[in-house]
């Protein structure tokens, strides 16, 4: 009997198991796969909300994938080439003209035009702007990045200021007091040199365009973008701001709570981190506001808009599908819940009035500024730009260069960058007229 | 008057025969790949072509012209030599003196010692890299915990621009030295018994038998694995990928290959990708050429 116990389960086993199999094959056949592609963290996170879409959804199978932020870009260019793309993918603001003008991306017009819950009126104008390539919808705004001044309360009321600067000039005002009585290797803001966002920010807000000419010219030298470079650059060679990349400072919350920093240009990421990595009895000792503005211009200062958005692959074979994981992920319930795992701060706009977002006074900065975001020039060439314009800024900053040279160097690569989108542009204005 | 055609000698049909399949291999995948990168390195293929072939257009030389403006691409020639020319000889160094352990009639468990030493050599790199930046963490990382011991103050291996292609080096030399430790232990099996012996009676310390004898027979194995060893480095990439996230810190590790690898899979510059491989092709084939040069003149 007891040799008889094993070998009878066997045999139950040997014939339930392949049923059983052949029931979820038969299960599997039925449901569509929607294959997603999501990055670093979010694509982690997002795996949570998969089983609630799923039981919504009984005919759809949604996997996964997650792609590290590292090598996402080139990944998605491999799968274009490779026609291995998902059906939709989270895509980095930027990157979408890119992804749009070699004609990976589905439009979205008629999808959303069809969709009962999904509208551009439920997004703040500035982010819906970056989703747009030749005014085609090219994706739906996921989560917001964008940038705003974390600071020092206590510092900065010490020094003069129980409120955060509104202006350009009160800005440099308090960081000059702030100096003073800071520790001695303290500096009273942190802007990495790494880092091309603050400086972008700052050409916008004086309102440089950055392009010119439909995005084939650069605007560096210009006199908007060449006043907001000078009050940049005059920050570090006042010595107000630590001449250091990223990688070179170590522990940044750290200096933040030592009073080494009392203002720091960053961004949502870092509500996060502030809490996870400063003890309960520090967290008085940070507070975030919107950007300032320059003088004569109404506050808050503009603020670039990026983050992250879903789109859907001109290849994939459920695009009907892909739209319904869409809409499900632009739900404000989904994107509150969404902010709750990730801390990515929600594109919808109603998704704002949920109690975790709207009870939380250091978020509340984010949501003034939100209103208040400009996208950045929609060439695919962008990213490649930004990195050049930091680079050249840093050697002014360092003192290698002439601001003036440093400036009229970003116009000369950005010119030889756009050789190719100029000429593209001349062309088609040429079969055009031809026709 | 017309040249009369000579038919083949039927030994040298014989021979094309059977060559033909391995010169057809070399044709496909080897002439025609390179080939083709020369050509598309006079294109300026890029993003807009991925969308439309009609984007692309011959600029003749300029994607070379603009490589050697580019002061990122000197950077990471810099960065490749100092690769090439510390690790190359370090890695040989290391090897060889290795393989005079195991090969002494001295030590004990030559084929346990042979197994560890080459074992690093089959093992993925990437698992290796991430066990190494274990290793080189600035607060947690073993090598600074043993660096303590003597008092030397904690040193950010991958962080630090100056010591970040030192910790590479030390990685890929660890890494390496296995297989040119196997060659020479063979190299060193091969020299003849009667050498050494004629040596001794003839008075030569140990010293002078390692100089005159063993040393230049070992010299084939040398020019091998010197030319082996060489274009490996020069074309080192998956180092820093994995250990110093591409290149940093400020570019302190950027190879070439890496920098080719950016401008190609990361802004698609496929054509200026190109140009940069030609170059360091070049580079490569100069230096190989620059060591038979050397061992000709040596054993002539």
């Amino acid at each position: 009997m007891a040799r008889l116990l094993p070998k009878l389960i066997g045999c139950t086993a040997a014939v339930v198991i392949p049923l059983a199999l052949a029931g979820c094959a038969a299960a599997r056949e039925e449901r569509v796969t929607v294959r997603l592609w999501g990055l670093g963290r979010e694509g982690e996170v997002v795996r949570d909300l998969v089983p609630e879409f799923e039981r919504r959804n009984p005919g759809v199978h949604l996997v996964v994938q997650q792609i590290p932020w590292t090598s996402a870009h080139e990944k998605l260019l491999t799968a274009f080439v490779g026609r291995a793309t998902p059906d939709l993918a989270q895509l980095g603001n930027t990157w979408i003209p890119e992804f749009a003008a070699i004609g990976a991306l589905e439009p979205l017009e008629e999808s959303l035009a069809r969709s009962a819950s999904v509208s551009s009126r439920g997004y703040f104008p500035g982010v819906w702007e970056t989703s747009l390539y030749d005014g085609a919808v090219y994706g739906i705004p996921w989560y917001v990045d964008t940038r705003v001044l974390y600071y020092r309360p206590d510092l900065l009321a010490r020094a003069g200021f129980p409120d955060a600067p509104r202006t350009w000039s009160e800005w440099l005002d308090a960081m000059r007091k702030v100096k003073r009585i800071q520790p001695s290797s303290g500096h009273p803001i942190l802007l990495p040199t790494n880092e091309w966002e603050q400086l972008a920010i700052l050409g916008l807000q004086k309102g440089s365009p950055l392009l010119v000419e439909n995005g084939t010219r650069g605007a560096f030298s210009g006199p908007e973008f060449r006043a907001a470079a000078e009050f940049y650059v005059g920050i570090y060679r006042e010595g107000l701001a630590p001449i250091v990349s990223y990688s070179q400072l170590g522990n940044a919350y750290q200096e933040f709570a030592r009073g080494n920093i009392a203002m720091w240009m960053t961004g949502p990421w870092n509500l996060g981190e502030f809490r996870r990595r400063l003890p309960p009895a520090e967290q008085e000792l940070w507070m975030t506001a919107a950007l300032p503005a320059p003088d004569g211009t109404p506050w808050p200062g503009a603020s670039f808009s990026g983050g992250s958005s879903l789109a859907v692959f001109r290849g994939s074979r459920s695009k009907a599908e892909a739209w319904k994981v869409i809409e499900f992920l632009s739900e404000p319930a989904v994107q509150a819940r969404f902010y709750a795992l990730s801390g990515d701060l929600p594109a919808s706009r109603a998704a704002w009035d949920d109690p975790s977002l709207a009870g939380d006074e250091k978020a509340r900065a984010f949501r003034v500024q939100v209103e208040r975001v400009v996208a950045m020039p929609r060439v695919p060439e962008w990213e490649q730009i930004a990195q050049h314009m930091a680079e050249r800024l840093e050697a002014a900053i360092r003192g290698r260069e002439s601001l003036t040279r440093a400036l009229a160097a970003i116009d000369e690569d950005v010119d030889r960058i756009l050789e190719k989108r100029r000429w593209m542009i001349t062309r088609r204005r040429g079969a055009k007229s031809g026709a | 008057m017309v040249p009369e055609r000579r038919p083949l000698p039927s030994e040298v049909r014989a021979a094309l025969i059977f060559l033909a399949p391995g010169l057809l291999v070399i044709g496909v995948f080897f002439l025609l790949p390179i080939g083709a990168s020369v050509l598309l390195s006079l294109t300026d293929f890029d993003i807009y072509a991925l969308g439309d072939l009609a984007n692309v257009r011959l600029v003749g030389l300029r994607n070379f012209s603009r490589l050697l403006q580019d002061p990122l691409f000197w950077i990471s020639m810099r960065n490749t030599f100092y690769f090439v020319l510390v690790g190359g000889p370090l890695t040989l160094g290391v090897a060889l003196a290795a393989a005079l352990l195991l090969h002494s009639k001295l030590v004990r468990w030559k084929g346990t010692f042979r197994t560890i030493f080459f074992a690093p050599y089959v093992t993925t790199l990437v698992a290796v890299a991430i066990v190494f930046r274990y290793l080189y963490h600035p607060r947690f990382g073993g090598l600074n915990r043993v660096l303590e011991l003597f008092g030397i103050d904690a040193i950010d291996w991958l962080g630090d621009p100056r010591w970040a292609m030192p910790a590479i080096i030390l990685l890929a030399v660890w890494k390496n030295f296995g297989y040119a430790m196997i060659l020479f232990i063979a190299g060193l099996q091969a020299i003849p018994e009667s050498l050494y012996e004629a040596a001794r009676i003839d008075g030569a310390g140990p010293f002078q038998v390692f100089r005159k004898i063993t040393l230049p027979m070992l010299a084939p194995t040398f020019l091998f694995l010197g030319i082996m060893t060489t274009i490996g480095y020069f074309q080192f990439f998956a180092e820093p990928y994995v250990m110093t996230g591409g290149g940093g810190p400020l570019n302190a590790t950027l190879s070439t290959g890496l920098l080719m690898y950016k401008q190609g899979f990361r802004w698609w510059n496929m054509g200026y990708a190109a140009a940069i491989a030609v170059v360091l092709g070049l580079v490569i084939f100069a230096f190989s050429a620059l060591q038979f040069w050397i061992e000709k003149r040596r054993s002539a």
